[in-house]
């Protein structure tokens, strides 16, 4: 090795992807610079709604008494609105509220720090407030390191893990990343907003440490997306995600759309008093399976958002423990690579299949048609009215007037939607296949 | 009524909720020319920190102060070459407390 080589390896983003990848390699022994843009690890990211924390196993056993946690979640409920009405899918369980928990509301800021600290603890040299400006690369073209906006200049390494975010300009220079692709994004915009402990605890039926999280279809005006509201110890956040092409299309202000949602009465009694700490915006790539750029090249392998390794399935919602899982991966992957003296894509495809054997691809690829079902304009814009509408005819007593039946509601209410039953029956087959 | 003084804050105190280290250079340019012939001005609208305002003449004017670094505007830009976007230099930019 020529000595021009100044780590075995440049972990680019210091959030939970590249964090959990510096972490598995300087276990291993290697050398590793984690690079971040940031004055310090997750003061650029922002994420929505809920960790779910079991892939820490791999990094610190009894990672709950240590995690800096907002909230246990204990009840998830699933939402579908109109301007007047709301029907919700409400489950709590109290076995979540105990070791090993299943989901925790933090904030970035925290928890990213964190997860740095358990790679620098473990011998990675973080380096924040510095930009990775470009790939550097050697006379063969191979990749061996970044340019950066530091006086210093260049970080050479034998791989260049790229953690850098939705935007990864890394795997966009290395080709693998289209330049700008608004149909795989969505824009997340979300408030922050100040609420006394024991209002939270009252308003959401909690106790102690317990949280809630509430996902909501059919409250961004027929843009594709949804919204969220959940609970932090003394903040709750409140926002909404939205398909980029028909949020520019509809021409309306994402601001106008959180306001909207905090204005419905299902949700302004959460949030009566509530003051604005902080508002956030960030993208995130959810267009699933088949979006996914190619995971390695020579010299360098992609991991968490820049690899769009968010699942938008609708149902389910999550993003940081696939990048922590995919984080792990790159750096297990890249620590054998180095091993056997073969950086090359070839050297580095057990990543992949690493990815493939795990529920990182696993889930991603049984659910990769979720994202077009769940952005369907029959489930954006007339099921949540139509099934509000369904609940409205059924539990509506029209004394004298006999009782619909169920079969009759939901004629009525689909004909008012507009929606067949064949395609009513064509949703559910197509539902079942994606989910099943 | 207490509901509507949500809608009541304004734009600007909303952005003051969030903590921007601005920097000397401009991270994001427009090229004004190419926009002149845009007729979506996507990025007017979809912009969550609100950043493009469209000319009499035409043309966007554009802040990079108080940006998200999210993306949006590039994303929604059909015409190519008329928004350039890197991120602002290390330490500089957004600087999230509560992502």
């Amino acid at each position: 090795m020529s000595g021009a080589t100044e780590f075995d390896v440049v972990v680019v983003g210091a959030g939970p992807a590249g964090s959990a990848a510096a972490i598995a390699l300087a276990r291993a022994g290697r050398s590793v610079a984690l690079v971040e843009r940031g004055p310090f690890p997750g003061s650029k990211n922002v994420y929505g709604g809920v960790v779910y924390g079991r892939i820490l196993d791999q990094i610190v056993p009894a990672w709950w008494e240590e995690v800096p946690v907002e909230r246990w979640i204990v009840r998830r409920s699933t939402m579908m609105m109109t301007g007047t009405q709301s029907l919700s899918v409400d489950y709590r369980s109290q076995a979540w509220a105990d070791r090993p928990y299943n989901g925790m509301t933090t904030v970035r800021s925290r928890f990213d720090r964190w997860l740095a600290g358990k790679a620098t603890d473990a011998g990675a040299r973080l380096v924040t407030s510095t930009v990775a400006t470009g790939l550097v690369r050697d006379a063969s073209g191979r990749i061996c390191g970044v340019h950066t906006d530091r006086g210093d200049g260049d970080l050479r390494a034998r791989v260049v893990v790229a953690c850098d975010g939705v935007n990864s300009f890394l795997a966009k220079e290395a080709g693998l990343l289209p330049p700008a692709e608004a149909s795989h994004h969505t824009l997340g915009v979300k408030e922050v907003l100040d609420l006394p402990r024991s209002v939270i605890d009252e308003r959401f039926g909690l106790t102690g440490d317990e949280g809630t999280d509430i996902e909501i279809l059919g409250c961004t005006r027929g843009i594709p997306g949804g919204g969220f509201l959940y609970t932090n110890a003394d903040t709750v956040s409140v926002g909404v995600v939205l398909s980029l092409p028909h949020l520019a299309a509809a021409g309306v202000r994402p601001e106008e759309l959180i306001a909207d949602l905090k204005e419905h009465p299902s949700i302004a009694p959460y949030l009566r008093g509530a003051t604005l700490r902080e508002y956030a915006a960030h993208l995130i790539p959810e267009g699933g399976y088949d979006t996914m750029p190619t995971l390695a090249t020579d010299g360098m392998v992609v991991a968490g958002d820049a690899a769009a390794m968010t699942l938008a399935a609708g149902i389910w919602l999550e993003g940081v423990n696939f990048a922590i899982g995919s984080g792990l991966a790159a750096g297990r992957a890249v620590d054998r690579a180095i091993g056997a003296g073969d950086c090359s894509a070839a050297g580095l495809a057990a990543y992949r299949s690493d990815l493939e054997a795990q529920f990182v691809l696993a889930d991603h690829k049984r659910f990769r048609r979720a994202p077009s079902l769940i952005l369907s304009e029959r489930v954006q814009q007339r099921y949540p009215g139509f099934l509000c509408d369904m609940a409205e005819e059924l539990f509506t007593v029209t004394n004298p007037t006999p009782k619909p039946g169920g079969l009759r509601a939901t004629r009525i209410a689909a004909a008012r939607h507009g929606v067949t039953l064949r395609a009513l029956a064509a949703d559910t087959v197509r539902a079942l296949r994606v989910f099943g | 009524m207490t509901v509507r003084a949500w809608r009541g804050i304004s734009f600007a105190e909303r952005m003051a909720t969030v903590d921007f280290r601005v920097g000397a250079r401009a991270h994001i340019t427009v090229d004004a020319e190419i926009c002149r012939s845009c007729t979506t001005t996507a990025c007017v609208t979809a912009c969550p920190a609100d950043l493009f305002a469209p000319t009499a003449d035409g043309g966007i004017l554009f802040n990079y102060e108080e940006c998200f670094e999210c993306g949006t505007c590039y994303m929604v830009c059909n015409r190519e070459g008329a928004i350039t976007w890197t991120y602002p230099d290390g330490g500089q930019g957004v600087v999230f407390h509560h992502g």
